[in-house]
Protein backbone atom coordinates (compact mmCIF):
# COMPACT_ATOMS: atom_id res chain seq x y z
CA UNK A 1 0.00 0.00 0.00
CA UNK A 2 1.29 3.45 -0.88
CA UNK A 3 2.16 6.08 1.70
CA UNK A 4 -1.13 7.74 2.77
CA UNK A 5 -1.50 11.39 1.78
CA UNK A 6 -3.01 12.17 5.17
CA UNK A 7 -2.45 10.45 8.49
CA UNK A 8 -4.39 11.45 11.59
CA UNK A 9 -3.08 9.92 14.82
CA UNK A 10 -4.76 10.08 18.23
CA UNK A 11 -6.26 13.46 17.45
CA UNK A 12 -8.15 15.16 20.28
CA UNK A 13 -9.77 18.53 20.69
CA UNK A 14 -11.37 19.69 23.91
CA UNK A 15 -13.54 22.76 24.27
CA UNK A 16 -13.54 23.22 28.04
CA UNK A 17 -15.00 19.96 29.34
CA UNK A 18 -16.41 18.93 25.97
CA UNK A 19 -14.35 16.37 24.07
CA UNK A 20 -15.39 17.21 20.52
CA UNK A 21 -12.71 14.96 19.04
CA UNK A 22 -11.47 12.15 21.23
CA UNK A 23 -8.42 10.16 20.20
CA UNK A 24 -9.43 9.85 16.54
CA UNK A 25 -7.10 8.07 14.11
CA UNK A 26 -7.52 7.44 10.40
CA UNK A 27 -5.65 7.65 7.12
CA UNK A 28 -6.53 8.92 3.66
CA UNK A 29 -5.05 7.13 0.66
CA UNK A 30 -3.87 9.32 -2.21
CA UNK A 31 -6.07 9.41 -5.28
CA UNK A 32 -9.16 7.99 -3.60
CA UNK A 33 -12.40 9.26 -2.17
CA UNK A 34 -12.58 8.79 1.59
CA UNK A 35 -15.72 9.58 3.53
CA UNK A 36 -16.04 10.57 7.16
CA UNK A 37 -19.51 9.81 8.43
CA UNK A 38 -21.21 9.81 11.79
CA UNK A 39 -24.26 11.10 13.63
CA UNK A 40 -24.78 14.82 14.24
CA UNK A 41 -22.35 16.22 16.77
CA UNK A 42 -19.84 13.42 16.27
CA UNK A 43 -17.04 15.96 15.72
CA UNK A 44 -16.62 15.59 11.97
CA UNK A 45 -16.47 19.29 11.19
CA UNK A 46 -14.07 19.81 14.11
CA UNK A 47 -11.79 17.16 12.60
CA UNK A 48 -11.85 19.14 9.35
CA UNK A 49 -11.04 22.37 11.15
CA UNK A 50 -8.09 20.63 12.86
CA UNK A 51 -6.73 19.16 9.62
CA UNK A 52 -7.01 22.45 7.72
CA UNK A 53 -5.42 24.56 10.44
CA UNK A 54 -8.51 26.50 11.52
CA UNK A 55 -8.22 25.00 15.00
CA UNK A 56 -5.22 23.74 16.93
CA UNK A 57 -5.58 20.24 18.36
CA UNK A 58 -5.39 19.64 22.11
CA UNK A 59 -3.26 16.59 21.37
CA UNK A 60 -2.44 14.23 18.55
CA UNK A 61 -0.58 14.39 15.30
CA UNK A 62 -1.53 15.13 11.69
CA UNK A 63 0.84 14.26 8.84
CA UNK A 64 0.47 15.26 5.21
CA UNK A 65 2.60 13.36 2.70
CA UNK A 66 4.63 12.09 5.64
CA UNK A 67 5.36 15.54 7.07
CA UNK A 68 3.90 16.75 10.35
CA UNK A 69 1.48 19.64 9.74
CA UNK A 70 -0.08 19.83 13.20
CA UNK A 71 -0.79 23.44 14.14
CA UNK A 72 0.28 25.03 10.84
CA UNK A 73 -2.04 27.96 10.01
CA UNK A 74 -4.76 27.51 7.38
CA UNK A 75 -3.35 29.77 4.68
CA UNK A 76 0.00 27.95 4.68
CA UNK A 77 -1.71 24.57 4.41
CA UNK A 78 -3.71 25.89 1.47
CA UNK A 79 -0.41 26.75 -0.22
CA UNK A 80 0.78 23.19 0.34
CA UNK A 81 -2.27 21.82 -1.38
CA UNK A 82 -4.94 21.27 1.26
CA UNK A 83 -8.24 22.94 0.39
CA UNK A 84 -11.59 22.80 2.12
CA UNK A 85 -15.19 23.80 1.64
CA UNK A 86 -17.42 24.99 4.46
CA UNK A 87 -20.54 23.21 5.63
CA UNK A 88 -22.19 26.60 6.07
CA UNK A 89 -21.31 28.16 2.73
CA UNK A 90 -19.06 31.20 2.97
CA UNK A 91 -19.28 33.05 -0.35
CA UNK A 92 -17.71 36.47 -0.88
CA UNK A 93 -21.26 37.75 -1.20
CA UNK A 94 -20.45 41.12 -2.72
CA UNK A 95 -18.33 39.66 -5.52
CA UNK A 96 -19.36 37.94 -8.71
CA UNK A 97 -19.05 34.19 -9.12
CA UNK A 98 -15.98 34.67 -11.32
CA UNK A 99 -14.31 37.00 -8.82
CA UNK A 100 -15.03 34.51 -6.04
CA UNK A 101 -13.32 31.69 -7.87
CA UNK A 102 -10.43 33.94 -8.94
CA UNK A 103 -9.49 34.50 -5.29
CA UNK A 104 -8.76 30.78 -5.21
CA UNK A 105 -6.84 30.70 -8.47
CA UNK A 106 -4.73 33.65 -7.34
CA UNK A 107 -3.05 31.33 -4.84
CA UNK A 108 -0.66 30.11 -7.50
CA UNK A 109 -1.31 32.64 -10.27
CA UNK A 110 -0.21 36.21 -9.53
CA UNK A 111 -1.51 37.83 -12.75
CA UNK A 112 -5.11 39.05 -12.73
CA UNK A 113 -5.94 38.09 -16.30
CA UNK A 114 -4.46 34.59 -15.96
CA UNK A 115 -6.23 34.06 -12.63
CA UNK A 116 -9.57 35.06 -14.14
CA UNK A 117 -8.99 32.73 -17.09
CA UNK A 118 -8.17 29.85 -14.76
CA UNK A 119 -11.26 30.66 -12.70
CA UNK A 120 -13.41 30.40 -15.82
CA UNK A 121 -12.06 26.93 -16.51
CA UNK A 122 -12.86 25.78 -12.98
CA UNK A 123 -16.34 27.29 -13.27
CA UNK A 124 -16.94 25.22 -16.38
CA UNK A 125 -15.89 22.08 -14.52
CA UNK A 126 -18.54 22.56 -11.82
CA UNK A 127 -21.20 23.91 -14.17
CA UNK A 128 -21.18 27.56 -13.06
CA UNK A 129 -20.41 29.04 -16.47
CA UNK A 130 -23.88 30.59 -17.00
CA UNK A 131 -23.64 32.46 -13.68
CA UNK A 132 -20.07 33.79 -13.99
CA UNK A 133 -20.98 37.46 -13.77
CA UNK A 134 -23.79 37.15 -11.25
CA UNK A 135 -23.16 38.36 -7.70
CA UNK A 136 -22.57 35.34 -5.46
CA UNK A 137 -25.38 36.53 -3.19
CA UNK A 138 -27.94 35.80 -5.94
CA UNK A 139 -27.03 32.11 -6.22
CA UNK A 140 -29.37 29.36 -5.02
CA UNK A 141 -28.22 26.92 -2.33
CA UNK A 142 -27.12 24.47 -5.03
CA UNK A 143 -25.24 27.26 -6.78
CA UNK A 144 -23.50 28.27 -3.57
CA UNK A 145 -22.41 24.70 -2.90
CA UNK A 146 -20.94 24.56 -6.39
CA UNK A 147 -19.20 27.87 -5.77
CA UNK A 148 -17.65 26.52 -2.55
CA UNK A 149 -16.39 23.59 -4.55
CA UNK A 150 -15.12 25.73 -7.42
CA UNK A 151 -13.25 28.14 -5.18
CA UNK A 152 -11.48 25.34 -3.32
CA UNK A 153 -10.71 23.61 -6.59
CA UNK A 154 -9.24 26.79 -8.04
CA UNK A 155 -6.40 26.62 -5.50
CA UNK A 156 -5.24 23.49 -7.36
CA UNK A 157 -5.38 21.28 -4.27
CA UNK A 158 -3.88 17.82 -3.88
CA UNK A 159 -6.17 17.04 -0.97
CA UNK A 160 -9.70 18.41 -1.00
CA UNK A 161 -11.89 18.31 2.11
CA UNK A 162 -15.58 18.58 1.32
CA UNK A 163 -17.82 19.38 4.28
CA UNK A 164 -21.35 18.31 3.35
CA UNK A 165 -21.42 19.69 -0.18
CA UNK A 166 -24.64 17.76 -0.80
CA UNK A 167 -26.54 18.89 2.30
CA UNK A 168 -29.57 20.99 1.51
CA UNK A 169 -29.75 19.88 -2.10
CA UNK A 170 -32.80 18.18 -3.57
CA UNK A 171 -32.47 14.70 -5.12
CA UNK A 172 -32.03 15.95 -8.67
CA UNK A 173 -29.38 18.47 -7.57
CA UNK A 174 -27.58 15.66 -5.73
CA UNK A 175 -27.66 13.59 -8.89
CA UNK A 176 -26.07 16.50 -10.77
CA UNK A 177 -23.38 17.00 -8.15
CA UNK A 178 -22.16 13.39 -7.83
CA UNK A 179 -20.55 13.24 -11.29
CA UNK A 180 -18.81 16.56 -10.59
CA UNK A 181 -17.20 15.14 -7.45
CA UNK A 182 -16.27 12.03 -9.36
CA UNK A 183 -14.70 14.12 -12.14
CA UNK A 184 -12.60 16.02 -9.59
CA UNK A 185 -11.32 12.73 -8.17
CA UNK A 186 -10.60 11.51 -11.68
CA UNK A 187 -8.26 14.48 -12.14
CA UNK A 188 -6.11 13.05 -9.39
CA UNK A 189 -7.37 15.13 -6.46
CA UNK A 190 -7.65 13.13 -3.27
CA UNK A 191 -11.00 13.74 -1.60
CA UNK A 192 -11.97 13.50 2.04
CA UNK A 193 -15.67 14.15 2.44
CA UNK A 194 -18.08 14.57 5.30
CA UNK A 195 -21.49 13.52 4.11
CA UNK A 196 -24.91 12.64 5.50
CA UNK A 197 -26.46 11.72 2.18
CA UNK A 198 -25.82 7.97 2.40
CA UNK A 199 -26.80 7.17 -1.15
CA UNK A 200 -23.99 9.49 -2.28
CA UNK A 201 -21.47 8.14 0.23
CA UNK A 202 -22.21 4.58 -0.84
CA UNK A 203 -21.76 5.37 -4.52
CA UNK A 204 -18.74 7.68 -4.22
CA UNK A 205 -16.53 6.54 -1.36
CA UNK A 206 -13.74 3.99 -1.66
CA UNK A 207 -13.17 4.00 2.07
CA UNK A 208 -15.34 5.11 4.98
CA UNK A 209 -14.50 6.05 8.55
CA UNK A 210 -17.28 6.30 11.10
CA UNK A 211 -16.84 8.91 13.79
CA UNK A 212 -18.97 8.69 16.91
CA UNK A 213 -18.49 10.98 19.91
CA UNK A 214 -15.15 12.10 18.55
CA UNK A 215 -13.81 8.60 18.13
CA UNK A 216 -13.43 6.41 15.04
CA UNK A 217 -15.50 3.30 15.74
CA UNK A 218 -15.47 1.59 12.37
CA UNK A 219 -13.80 1.69 8.99
CA UNK A 220 -13.83 -0.10 5.69
CA UNK A 221 -15.53 -0.18 2.34
CA UNK A 222 -19.11 1.11 2.12
CA UNK A 223 -20.46 -2.48 2.27
CA UNK A 224 -18.50 -3.49 5.37
CA UNK A 225 -19.37 -0.31 7.22
CA UNK A 226 -23.07 -0.53 6.39
CA UNK A 227 -23.18 -4.07 7.77
CA UNK A 228 -21.17 -3.25 10.91
CA UNK A 229 -23.39 -3.66 14.00
CA UNK A 230 -21.45 -0.93 15.85
CA UNK A 231 -22.34 1.56 13.12
CA UNK A 232 -26.01 0.59 13.08
CA UNK A 233 -26.20 0.98 16.83
CA UNK A 234 -24.47 4.34 16.74
CA UNK A 235 -27.10 5.64 14.36
CA UNK A 236 -30.20 3.82 15.58
CA UNK A 237 -29.48 3.15 19.26
CA UNK A 238 -28.38 0.21 21.39
CA UNK A 239 -29.79 -3.13 20.33
CA UNK A 240 -30.85 -1.86 16.93
CA UNK A 241 -28.46 -4.14 15.08
CA UNK A 242 -29.80 -7.20 16.82
CA UNK A 243 -33.40 -6.12 16.25
CA UNK A 244 -32.73 -5.51 12.58
CA UNK A 245 -30.99 -8.85 12.20
CA UNK A 246 -33.85 -10.52 14.08
CA UNK A 247 -36.41 -8.74 11.91
CA UNK A 248 -34.63 -9.78 8.75
CA UNK A 249 -34.53 -13.33 10.04
CA UNK A 250 -38.21 -13.33 10.93
CA UNK A 251 -39.10 -11.78 7.55
CA UNK B 1 -8.20 42.43 -20.03
CA UNK B 2 -5.63 44.95 -21.32
CA UNK B 3 -8.43 47.05 -22.77
CA UNK B 4 -10.18 46.86 -19.44
CA UNK B 5 -7.03 48.01 -17.67
CA UNK B 6 -6.68 50.89 -20.08
CA UNK B 7 -10.27 51.93 -19.57
CA UNK B 8 -9.71 51.97 -15.82
CA UNK B 9 -6.74 54.26 -16.10
CA UNK B 10 -8.21 56.36 -18.90
CA UNK B 11 -10.99 57.60 -16.61
CA UNK B 12 -8.34 58.76 -14.13
CA UNK B 13 -6.40 60.57 -16.87
CA UNK B 14 -9.56 62.35 -18.07
CA UNK B 15 -10.70 63.43 -14.60
CA UNK B 16 -7.24 64.65 -13.60
CA UNK B 17 -6.73 66.47 -16.92
CA UNK B 18 -10.06 68.27 -16.56
CA UNK B 19 -9.28 69.28 -12.99
CA UNK B 20 -5.81 70.45 -14.07
CA UNK B 21 -7.44 73.00 -16.39
CA UNK B 22 -9.33 74.79 -13.61
CA UNK B 23 -6.59 77.36 -12.83
CA UNK B 24 -6.72 78.48 -16.48
CA UNK B 25 -10.43 79.21 -16.15
CA UNK B 26 -10.38 81.09 -12.88
CA UNK B 27 -7.77 82.93 -10.88
CA UNK B 28 -10.11 83.30 -7.93
CA UNK B 29 -8.24 82.47 -4.75
CA UNK B 30 -11.37 81.36 -2.97
CA UNK B 31 -12.27 78.88 -5.71
CA UNK B 32 -8.76 77.45 -5.77
CA UNK B 33 -8.60 77.36 -1.98
CA UNK B 34 -11.90 75.50 -1.94
CA UNK B 35 -10.58 72.96 -4.44
CA UNK B 36 -7.25 72.56 -2.66
CA UNK B 37 -8.95 71.72 0.62
CA UNK B 38 -11.33 69.40 -1.27
CA UNK B 39 -8.43 67.55 -2.88
CA UNK B 40 -6.61 67.43 0.44
CA UNK B 41 -9.62 65.67 1.90
CA UNK B 42 -9.79 63.44 -1.18
CA UNK B 43 -6.24 62.28 -0.52
CA UNK B 44 -6.92 61.48 3.14
CA UNK B 45 -10.23 59.87 2.16
CA UNK B 46 -8.54 57.77 -0.50
CA UNK B 47 -6.19 56.54 2.19
CA UNK B 48 -9.13 55.54 4.39
CA UNK B 49 -10.82 53.94 1.38
CA UNK B 50 -7.93 51.56 0.68
CA UNK B 51 -8.22 50.06 4.15
CA UNK B 52 -11.89 50.67 4.90
CA UNK B 53 -13.49 50.50 1.47
CA UNK B 54 -11.51 47.65 -0.06
CA UNK B 55 -10.36 45.90 3.10
CA UNK B 56 -13.46 46.41 5.27
CA UNK B 57 -11.40 47.59 8.24
CA UNK B 58 -13.10 50.75 9.48
CA UNK B 59 -10.59 53.06 11.10
CA UNK B 60 -11.75 55.92 13.29
CA UNK B 61 -8.23 57.17 13.73
CA UNK B 62 -6.72 58.19 10.43
CA UNK B 63 -5.73 61.40 12.22
CA UNK B 64 -2.84 59.35 13.64
CA UNK B 65 -1.30 59.10 10.17
CA UNK B 66 -2.37 62.53 8.93
CA UNK B 67 -0.93 64.16 12.04
CA UNK B 68 2.30 62.17 11.98
CA UNK B 69 2.89 63.25 8.39
CA UNK B 70 2.12 66.87 9.23
CA UNK B 71 4.28 66.98 12.35
CA UNK B 72 7.19 65.12 10.73
CA UNK B 73 7.24 67.56 7.80
CA UNK B 74 7.03 70.59 10.05
CA UNK B 75 9.42 69.48 12.80
CA UNK B 76 12.11 68.27 10.40
CA UNK B 77 12.15 71.70 8.78
CA UNK B 78 11.78 73.84 11.90
CA UNK B 79 14.04 71.92 14.30
CA UNK B 80 16.46 70.06 12.08
CA UNK B 81 16.80 72.41 9.13
CA UNK B 82 15.61 69.89 6.58
CA UNK B 83 14.62 71.01 3.12
CA UNK B 84 10.85 70.81 2.62
CA UNK B 85 10.97 68.19 -0.16
CA UNK B 86 12.83 65.44 1.69
CA UNK B 87 10.89 66.39 4.84
CA UNK B 88 7.70 65.76 2.90
CA UNK B 89 8.91 62.33 1.79
CA UNK B 90 10.04 61.40 5.30
CA UNK B 91 6.68 62.58 6.62
CA UNK B 92 4.90 60.11 4.33
CA UNK B 93 7.25 57.32 5.42
CA UNK B 94 6.72 58.19 9.10
CA UNK B 95 2.94 58.05 8.68
CA UNK B 96 3.22 54.72 6.89
CA UNK B 97 5.42 53.40 9.69
CA UNK B 98 2.88 54.45 12.32
CA UNK B 99 0.22 52.68 10.25
CA UNK B 100 2.30 49.52 10.07
CA UNK B 101 2.97 49.56 13.82
CA UNK B 102 -0.66 50.16 14.81
CA UNK B 103 -1.72 47.57 12.23
CA UNK B 104 0.73 44.99 13.53
CA UNK B 105 -0.51 45.45 17.09
CA UNK B 106 -4.24 45.41 16.29
CA UNK B 107 -4.39 42.80 13.51
CA UNK B 108 -2.07 40.35 15.24
CA UNK B 109 -4.27 40.44 18.28
CA UNK B 110 -7.21 39.74 16.00
CA UNK B 111 -9.17 42.96 16.54
CA UNK B 112 -11.99 43.35 14.06
CA UNK B 113 -14.98 45.55 13.41
CA UNK B 114 -15.88 48.05 16.09
CA UNK B 115 -12.95 46.95 18.28
CA UNK B 116 -10.56 47.90 15.52
CA UNK B 117 -12.36 51.23 15.07
CA UNK B 118 -12.14 52.02 18.78
CA UNK B 119 -8.48 51.07 19.06
CA UNK B 120 -7.50 53.26 16.09
CA UNK B 121 -9.47 56.11 17.64
CA UNK B 122 -7.59 55.56 20.90
CA UNK B 123 -4.20 55.64 19.18
CA UNK B 124 -5.06 58.91 17.45
CA UNK B 125 -6.25 60.44 20.73
CA UNK B 126 -3.10 59.33 22.56
CA UNK B 127 -0.96 60.95 19.87
CA UNK B 128 -3.07 64.11 20.06
CA UNK B 129 -2.63 64.36 23.81
CA UNK B 130 1.10 63.67 23.62
CA UNK B 131 1.50 66.28 20.88
CA UNK B 132 -0.44 68.82 22.95
CA UNK B 133 2.01 68.59 25.87
CA UNK B 134 5.38 67.55 24.41
CA UNK B 135 7.79 70.48 23.92
CA UNK B 136 9.12 68.64 20.87
CA UNK B 137 5.91 69.32 18.93
CA UNK B 138 5.54 72.87 20.22
CA UNK B 139 2.99 71.64 22.75
CA UNK B 140 -0.07 73.89 23.04
CA UNK B 141 1.29 76.64 20.80
CA UNK B 142 1.82 74.34 17.86
CA UNK B 143 4.51 74.45 15.19
CA UNK B 144 4.93 77.23 12.70
CA UNK B 145 6.89 76.66 9.50
CA UNK B 146 8.83 79.81 8.59
CA UNK B 147 7.57 81.67 5.57
CA UNK B 148 10.13 81.17 2.81
CA UNK B 149 8.44 81.49 -0.52
CA UNK B 150 10.09 79.58 -3.33
CA UNK B 151 9.78 76.23 -5.05
CA UNK B 152 12.88 74.91 -3.26
CA UNK B 153 11.03 75.33 0.08
CA UNK B 154 7.79 73.96 -1.37
CA UNK B 155 6.08 77.28 -0.69
CA UNK B 156 4.49 78.60 -3.81
CA UNK B 157 3.54 82.17 -4.56
CA UNK B 158 0.48 81.13 -6.52
CA UNK B 159 -2.43 79.09 -5.33
CA UNK B 160 -2.41 77.36 -8.70
CA UNK B 161 0.96 75.76 -7.99
CA UNK B 162 -0.30 74.34 -4.71
CA UNK B 163 -3.42 73.23 -6.50
CA UNK B 164 -1.44 71.32 -9.13
CA UNK B 165 0.71 69.79 -6.45
CA UNK B 166 -2.21 68.37 -4.47
CA UNK B 167 -3.86 67.33 -7.73
CA UNK B 168 -0.70 65.38 -8.62
CA UNK B 169 -0.79 63.68 -5.22
CA UNK B 170 -4.46 62.81 -5.70
CA UNK B 171 -3.66 61.49 -9.20
CA UNK B 172 -1.03 59.20 -7.68
CA UNK B 173 -3.55 58.05 -5.06
CA UNK B 174 -6.13 57.30 -7.77
CA UNK B 175 -3.60 55.31 -9.79
CA UNK B 176 -2.43 53.41 -6.70
CA UNK B 177 -6.03 52.55 -5.87
CA UNK B 178 -6.72 51.38 -9.42
CA UNK B 179 -3.53 49.27 -9.40
CA UNK B 180 -4.62 47.66 -6.15
CA UNK B 181 -8.08 47.05 -7.57
CA UNK B 182 -6.65 45.16 -10.54
CA UNK B 183 -4.01 43.17 -8.70
CA UNK B 184 -3.84 39.94 -6.76
CA UNK B 185 -3.30 41.96 -3.59
CA UNK B 186 -6.57 43.78 -4.28
CA UNK B 187 -8.44 40.53 -4.88
CA UNK B 188 -7.14 39.21 -1.57
CA UNK B 189 -7.97 42.46 0.21
CA UNK B 190 -11.57 42.38 -1.00
CA UNK B 191 -11.78 38.70 -0.08
CA UNK B 192 -10.70 39.60 3.47
CA UNK B 193 -13.42 42.25 3.59
CA UNK B 194 -16.08 39.83 2.40
CA UNK B 195 -15.18 36.79 4.52
CA UNK B 196 -11.97 36.27 6.46
CA UNK B 197 -12.39 32.55 7.08
CA UNK B 198 -13.11 31.80 3.45
CA UNK B 199 -10.09 33.90 2.48
CA UNK B 200 -7.84 31.94 4.85
CA UNK B 201 -9.08 28.66 3.43
CA UNK B 202 -8.02 29.87 -0.01
CA UNK B 203 -4.48 30.57 1.13
CA UNK B 204 -4.79 34.28 1.91
CA UNK B 205 -2.51 35.49 4.70
CA UNK B 206 -5.20 37.69 6.24
CA UNK B 207 -2.98 39.51 8.73
CA UNK B 208 -0.37 40.35 6.13
CA UNK B 209 -2.91 41.58 3.59
CA UNK B 210 -4.53 43.85 6.19
CA UNK B 211 -1.15 45.10 7.28
CA UNK B 212 -0.18 45.94 3.70
CA UNK B 213 -3.44 47.82 3.17
CA UNK B 214 -3.04 49.71 6.43
CA UNK B 215 0.48 50.80 5.48
CA UNK B 216 -0.59 52.10 2.06
CA UNK B 217 -3.65 53.69 3.64
CA UNK B 218 -1.55 55.43 6.29
CA UNK B 219 0.96 56.65 3.70
CA UNK B 220 -1.80 58.36 1.70
CA UNK B 221 -3.31 59.96 4.81
CA UNK B 222 0.18 61.07 5.88
CA UNK B 223 0.75 62.65 2.46
CA UNK B 224 -2.40 64.69 3.06
CA UNK B 225 -1.01 65.73 6.44
CA UNK B 226 2.36 66.72 4.94
CA UNK B 227 0.58 68.82 2.36
CA UNK B 228 -1.59 70.44 5.02
CA UNK B 229 1.48 71.55 6.98
CA UNK B 230 3.11 72.91 3.85
CA UNK B 231 -0.02 74.73 2.65
CA UNK B 232 -1.09 76.36 5.90
CA UNK B 233 2.44 76.51 7.45
CA UNK B 234 0.94 75.99 10.90
CA UNK B 235 -0.24 72.93 12.80
CA UNK B 236 -1.15 72.18 16.37
CA UNK B 237 -2.32 69.01 18.06
CA UNK B 238 -6.01 69.77 17.52
CA UNK B 239 -5.49 70.20 13.79
CA UNK B 240 -2.95 67.47 13.08
CA UNK B 241 -4.30 64.75 15.35
CA UNK B 242 -7.86 66.11 15.69
CA UNK B 243 -10.89 63.91 15.24
CA UNK B 244 -12.09 66.24 12.46
CA UNK B 245 -9.75 64.61 9.95
CA UNK B 246 -10.54 61.08 11.15
CA UNK B 247 -14.23 61.83 10.65
CA UNK B 248 -13.93 63.61 7.30
CA UNK B 249 -11.52 60.98 5.93
CA UNK B 250 -14.14 58.30 6.48
CA UNK B 251 -17.12 60.46 5.48
CA UNK B 252 -15.65 61.27 2.06
CA UNK B 253 -15.49 57.67 0.80
CA UNK B 254 -18.71 56.64 2.52
CA UNK B 255 -20.66 59.53 0.98
CA UNK B 256 -18.88 59.27 -2.37
CA UNK B 257 -18.91 55.51 -2.75
CA UNK B 258 -17.06 53.11 -0.52
CA UNK B 259 -14.58 50.79 -2.20
CA UNK B 260 -14.58 52.71 -5.49
CA UNK B 261 -11.71 54.62 -7.08
CA UNK B 262 -13.58 57.92 -7.47
CA UNK B 263 -15.75 57.70 -4.36
CA UNK B 264 -13.46 59.72 -2.08
CA UNK B 265 -13.13 62.49 -4.69
CA UNK B 266 -16.90 62.75 -5.12
CA UNK B 267 -17.52 62.56 -1.39
CA UNK B 268 -14.82 65.08 -0.47
CA UNK B 269 -16.21 67.64 -2.89
CA UNK B 270 -19.72 66.98 -1.61
CA UNK B 271 -18.58 67.53 1.97
CA UNK B 272 -16.87 70.78 1.06
CA UNK B 273 -19.94 72.03 -0.82
CA UNK B 274 -22.13 71.15 2.14
CA UNK B 275 -19.76 72.87 4.55
CA UNK B 276 -19.81 76.07 2.45
CA UNK B 277 -23.56 75.89 2.02
CA UNK B 278 -24.01 75.55 5.77
CA UNK B 279 -21.85 78.63 6.35
CA UNK B 280 -23.79 80.73 3.86
CA UNK B 281 -27.25 79.55 4.82
CA UNK B 282 -27.13 79.34 8.57
CA UNK B 283 -24.05 81.27 9.57
CA UNK B 284 -20.82 80.01 11.06
CA UNK B 285 -22.07 78.46 14.29
CA UNK B 286 -19.43 76.08 15.67
CA UNK B 287 -20.19 72.42 15.12
CA UNK B 288 -22.96 73.13 12.64
CA UNK B 289 -21.05 71.49 9.80
CA UNK B 290 -20.79 68.34 11.91
CA UNK B 291 -24.56 68.28 12.43
CA UNK B 292 -24.99 68.58 8.69
CA UNK B 293 -22.44 65.83 7.96
CA UNK B 294 -24.26 63.61 10.42
CA UNK B 295 -27.57 64.14 8.65
CA UNK B 296 -26.05 63.47 5.23
CA UNK B 297 -24.35 60.35 6.54
CA UNK B 298 -27.66 59.01 7.86
CA UNK B 299 -29.35 59.72 4.53
CA UNK B 300 -26.56 58.05 2.57
CA UNK B 301 -26.43 54.97 4.77
CA UNK B 302 -30.22 54.65 4.70
CA UNK B 303 -30.93 55.34 1.04
CA UNK B 304 -27.69 55.00 -0.95
CA UNK B 305 -25.32 52.62 0.83
CA UNK B 306 -23.05 52.63 -2.19
CA UNK B 307 -22.76 56.42 -2.07
CA UNK B 308 -22.81 58.87 -4.94
CA UNK B 309 -20.85 56.46 -7.14
CA UNK B 310 -23.57 53.87 -6.51
CA UNK B 311 -26.31 56.33 -7.50
CA UNK B 312 -24.37 57.19 -10.67
CA UNK B 313 -23.98 53.51 -11.54
CA UNK B 314 -27.69 52.94 -10.98
CA UNK B 315 -28.69 55.85 -13.21
CA UNK B 316 -26.27 54.60 -15.86
CA UNK B 317 -27.98 51.21 -15.63
CA UNK B 318 -31.37 52.81 -16.30
CA UNK B 319 -30.07 54.86 -19.22
CA UNK B 320 -28.15 52.15 -21.08
CA UNK B 321 -30.44 49.81 -23.00
CA UNK B 322 -30.28 46.20 -21.86
CA UNK B 323 -28.02 44.14 -24.08
CA UNK B 324 -28.49 40.50 -24.96
CA UNK B 325 -25.47 39.51 -22.90
CA UNK B 326 -26.79 38.35 -19.54
CA UNK B 327 -25.51 40.13 -16.43
CA UNK B 328 -22.77 41.63 -18.63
Amino acid sequence: MAEPILTVENLSKHFGGLRAVNDASFTVEAGRITALIGPNGAGKTTVFALITGFLKPSSGRIAYNGEAITGIPAHLLARRGIARTFQIVQPFAGLTVLQNIAVGSHLHIPGRAAALAAAEEVAALVGLTPMLHQPASTLTVAGRKRLELARALATAPKLLLLDEVLAGLNPSEIRDMIPIIRAIAARGVTILMIEHVMQAVMSLADQIFVLVEGHVIAQGTPQTVAADPKVIEAYLGAGAAARLAGGAHAG
Amino acid sequence: MTTLMNRGFLSIVIVVALLACVPFLTASNSVLNFLVTGLLLTLAGQGWNVLGGYGGQYSFGHAAFFGTGAYATAILQVRYGFNAWPAFAIGIAAGAAVGAIIGAMTFRSGLRGSYFALVTLAFAEVLRIVASVAPFTGAGTGTLIKLNVGAQAMQFQSRAAFYWMILALVAIALVVTRLIEQSRFGAWLVAVRENQDAARALGVDVTRVKLGAMTVSAALAAAAGCFYAQYFLFIDSGIAYGTWISVEALLAPIIGGIGTVFGPLLGAMMIKVLGEAAKHLIGDAPGLDLVLYGMVLILIVAFAPRGIAGIVAQVQGWLTPKKGKPHG
